[in-house]
């Protein structure tokens, strides 16, 4: 076998494997330095399978030699690898610019099993992306899950411990779902690959416990993907995390969990459950608008910066199930864009956020008065960034919004009021974004610290190459677009092998 | 077939019963041990469906280390539960429902133990028919987990080791302040205890070999390097009550279970690397040696190894991060 034919295992192992021998370092800069190295490598992993799929299609794996579905194969279409480019870049750019940002919140003895911890965050998520066997994607989900929680209370302020609590008891249910679910699958067919459950169950649909699973599989992984009102762990867990894990995470991890909800839904029960899809778009569609009209209100009246981000995540997740809620080619392709689009402008966003705490001390609205204009690049990064998030035209939240707006109309008669509620919460998103804005550009500065002083340059040039590729997406999305089509073709014919 | 099933129905009913009275317990301490009864009571389920493997885990890992850890654990937090009422409403709603919507689907589910029921029908004969002339050991159980599914065990693998970190980060004297070793009271563990010092002096040598046989024997019967780590620690553990923390300490350091931890998942890791390197897959155990049966046994040898490296190492760890803090 070439390197070539290894490179979906690769995806995981390289970051896996780099822990055990992080966490035996002892020195917090090795650590990092070993880190970013190993994320950069997946990285270039990772670019490597996404050219690999877009030019020879679906690649396959089977792990230990073994076929599926007696052994565990891996499956990685355009879906899986835009996740893994999501997961890598963004690991990549919440290390290289949240050096600084990291060596104040973790001390120096602790920072080698932190970075540990992290190296296992982004092998587990790279693992549920590059899966194909639904046990196999538990097994990573709780790799990943504990080591996001690892991340969390890894930060300065000690309400980090009390959001991780609550946020590892809801992921712990959410995972426990998941598995009673795959548990019912496996009872009824008798297998766990994903392609093989797929005709497996054609024998036995309609039977109470395969419909029960899918009940149990979906709300478990809305929980993992904090689909409105589940997602009562987020704001606190984004608020309280160090920064830069806030860059890490907000950027891929809800992600992950909605990936699998699509995988699962699409490619396993969508030809085999009658009125499956119904069910999904009556389940979904609901909670997903009430998602992005609350969230987006709330954010408007948050008095600190990362949970306002936050809650402005919780109504982003809530574009990407209404799209995926359609049930629809154009909406998956809309789903699967906005995943990607809205990565690249939280993690900017947050990234602008770690650079701002780093001068200010704190992310609370009323110490970043006047912020904009003691740092005037990264704010401008911040603006770019908040734009594309808005969804102006030129930028990559223009396209992505343009593609579900696009979707909702095919949708049929509610397809109206779905673009209404997306237009209206645009303009809340304006809100929520200028009351910040405004005043780090017209606020007074607290006492005693009105000096101009931005961050080390490589940090903003870091900053804004972040902000930067917002606009190129906006402009050439050629690559995202080519990875959702491909992508949704795959799920919707089913099985990939 | 009647007896196994009232013994079942009685076993699952004290079942339920003490998951109710771990919940009802307000009392730490009673909430700590009455988990423990709840996971020996789960081991002798799993050992009645014949999951033989599993049922040790649970009684090793479950009822006993989880035991320990919990009350180390409890050593720094107040002896009863803080009383807040107000989220109750929404759990106790949640689990009702859900147990009503599993009940529902039990009625839908295929007789236990019926050979015509879809898992026995698909993959399980292929694993019975082909594991003698595949893997070619006697335990099939052993031959899923670590060849068929390995891929899944080394995540397994993974989680304990990410555990240790998530411990060791949160607990490790991190904040400013430097290891202690124990306070006067751990000292001389419970040296004064005549009848408990020698019975675990006695015991201690027959678990560390128990733990030995249950590591390389696991090819044969039920066990592996889950089992074997759970009882290594719970010998190692003993040693520390009896024998004072530091003690234990000075026969194991904390540097050494560190190395012990990662050395184990990476040792994992590094049998399936050699895979690819010998032109097959990730943990193909079958290009390691000229023979792919002499492969896979060698394979599966060094892989249980490395799990019952990192379980020790990790389960140690924990112990003492929780022992060595007031």
């Amino acid at each position: 076998m070439t390197l070539s034919d290894h490179l979906p295992v690769l995806q995981v192992i390289v970051p896996l494997l780099a822990a055990p021998l992080v966490i035996l370092l002892r020195n917090g800069f090795l650590a990092w330095l070993a880190s970013l190295l190993t994320s950069l490598c997946a990285l270039g992993l990772g670019s490597q399978l996404t050219a690999t799929v877009l030019a020879h299609g679906p690649q396959h794996y089977h792990v230990g030699g073994w076929a599926p579905p007696f052994g565990i194969s891996l499956s990685v279409d355009a879906f899986s690898a835009l996740l893994v480019l999501l997961i890598s870049g963004a690991s990549c750019l919440a290390l290289a610019g949240g050096r600084l940002s990291l060596r104040r919140d973790i001390d120096n003895r602790r920072a080698p099993m932190f970075y540990g911890a992290w190296l296992i965050a982004v092998a587990g998520l790279s693992g549920i992306a590059v899966a194909g066997d639904a046990f196999n994607v538990f097994v990573f989900m709780e790799i990943s899950s504990l080591a996001t929680y690892i991340l969390i209370a890894g930060g300065r302020d000690r309400r980090a411990l009390s959001a991780v609590f609550k946020y590892l008891i809801i992921g712990t249910i959410g995972a426990t779902f998941y598995l009673i679910g795959v548990g019912f699958i496996y009872m009824m067919t008798g297998t766990l690959n994903f392609d093989d459950m797929a005709v497996r169950l054609e024998g036995v649909i309609e039977t109470r416990p395969v419909v029960i699973a899918a009940g149990f599989i979906t709300i478990g992984l809305a929980l993992k993907a904090a689909i409105f009102p589940l997602h009562v762990w987020l704001p606190r867990a984004y608020t309280y995390a160090p920064n830069a894990v806030t860059v890490f995470i907000a950027a891929c991890s809800t992600k992950v969990a909605l990936y699998v909800l699509l995988r699962f839904n699409f490619a396993v029960f969508h030809g085999n459950l009658l009125g499956h899809s119904e069910l999904f778009s009556a389940f979904v569609i609901p909670l997903a608008l009430s998602g992005i009209l609350i969230a987006s209100l709330v954010a408007v009246y948050q008095t600190n910066l990362k949970k306002l981000l936050a809650f402005s995540s919780v109504a982003q997740v809530g574009y990407i199930a209404l799209a995926a809620g359609l049930t629809s080619a154009s909406g998956l392709l809309a789903a699967m864009l906005h995943m990607f689009n809205h990565a690249l402008a939280k993690g900017s966003l947050f990234l602008c956020v770690a650079a701002f705490a780093l001068v200010s001390g704190d992310t609370s609205l009323k110490r970043l008065q006047g912020i904009g204009r003691r740092m005037p690049w990264t704010m401008g990064a911040f603006v770019i960034a908040g734009l594309s998030l808005i969804g102006v035209p030129g930028t990559a939240g223009f396209i992505s919004k343009w593609y579900l707006i696009v979707a909702a109309l095919e949708f049929g008669q509610v397809g109206f009021l779905l673009v209404a509620a997306i237009v209206v919460s645009s303009l809340m998103a304006v809100a929520y974004l200028w009351h910040f804005v405004e005043g780090a550009y017209y606020g007074t500065p607290p006492a005693g610290e009105s000096s101009p002083m931005e961050v080390s340059l490589p940090l903003r040039c870091l900053i804004w190459v972040a902000a930067l590729s917002n606009i190129f997406f906006g402009l050439f999305p050629q690559l995202p677009l080519a990875l959702a089509r491909s992508g949704t073709s795959a799920l919707l014919q089913g099985g990939l092998y | 077939m009647i007896t196994s099933l009232l013994i079942g129905i009685f076993l699952l009913s004290l079942l339920v019963v003490t998951a109710l009275a771990i919940v009802r317990a307000s009392d730490l301490f009673s909430a700590v041990m009455l988990s423990g009864i709840y996971s020996l009571l789960m081991a002798l389920n799993f050992f009645l469906l014949d999951a033989a493997d599993v049922a040790l885990t649970e009684a090793a890992v479950g009822a006993g280390v989880a035991t320990v850890l919990q009350l180390a654990a409890l050593r720094m937090a107040p002896a009863t539960e803080a009383r807040h009422r107000r989220a109750r409403g929404l759990a106790v709603a949640v689990v009702v429902v859900s147990t009503l919507l599993m009940i529902y689907a039990s009625f839908g589910q295929p007789t236990l133990g019926d050979p015509q029921a879809p898992p026995q029908q698909h993959v399980a004969p292929w694993y019975i028919e082909k594991t003698p002339e595949l893997v070619d050991i006697p335990n099939i159980v052993s031959a899923v987990l670590a060849s068929f599914r390995g891929y899944d065990t080394l995540g397994e693998v993974f989680v304990v080791l990410t555990a240790g970190i998530g411990v060791m980060f949160l607990l490790g004297g991190g904040r400013g302040k430097p290891f202690r070793g124990l306070d006067s009271q751990g000292e001389d563990g419970l040296q004064e205890h005549l009848i408990l010092k020698v019975v675990a002096r006695i015991l201690i040598p027959f678990i560390l070999l128990f733990g030995f046989f249950i590591q390389f024997h696991g090819e044969y019967s039920p066990g592996g390097g889950f089992q074997a780590g759970a009882l290594l620690v719970a010998g190692l553990i003993l040693y520390a009550l009896i024998r004072g923390e530091r003690r234990a300490l000075a026969v194991i350091p904390p540097r050494v279970l560190l190395w012990l931890s990662a050395g184990g998942a990476f040792l994992y890791g590094s049998v399936g690397v050699a895979g690819m390197l010998l032109g097959g897959e990730f943990l193909n155990y079958s290009v390691l040696a000229s023979d792919s049966i002499a492969g896979q046994h060698l394979g599966i040898l060094v892989i249980e190894l490395g799990v019952g490296m990192t379980v020790t190492g990790v389960l140690l760890s924990i112990f003492h991060a929780f022992a060595a803090r007031d």
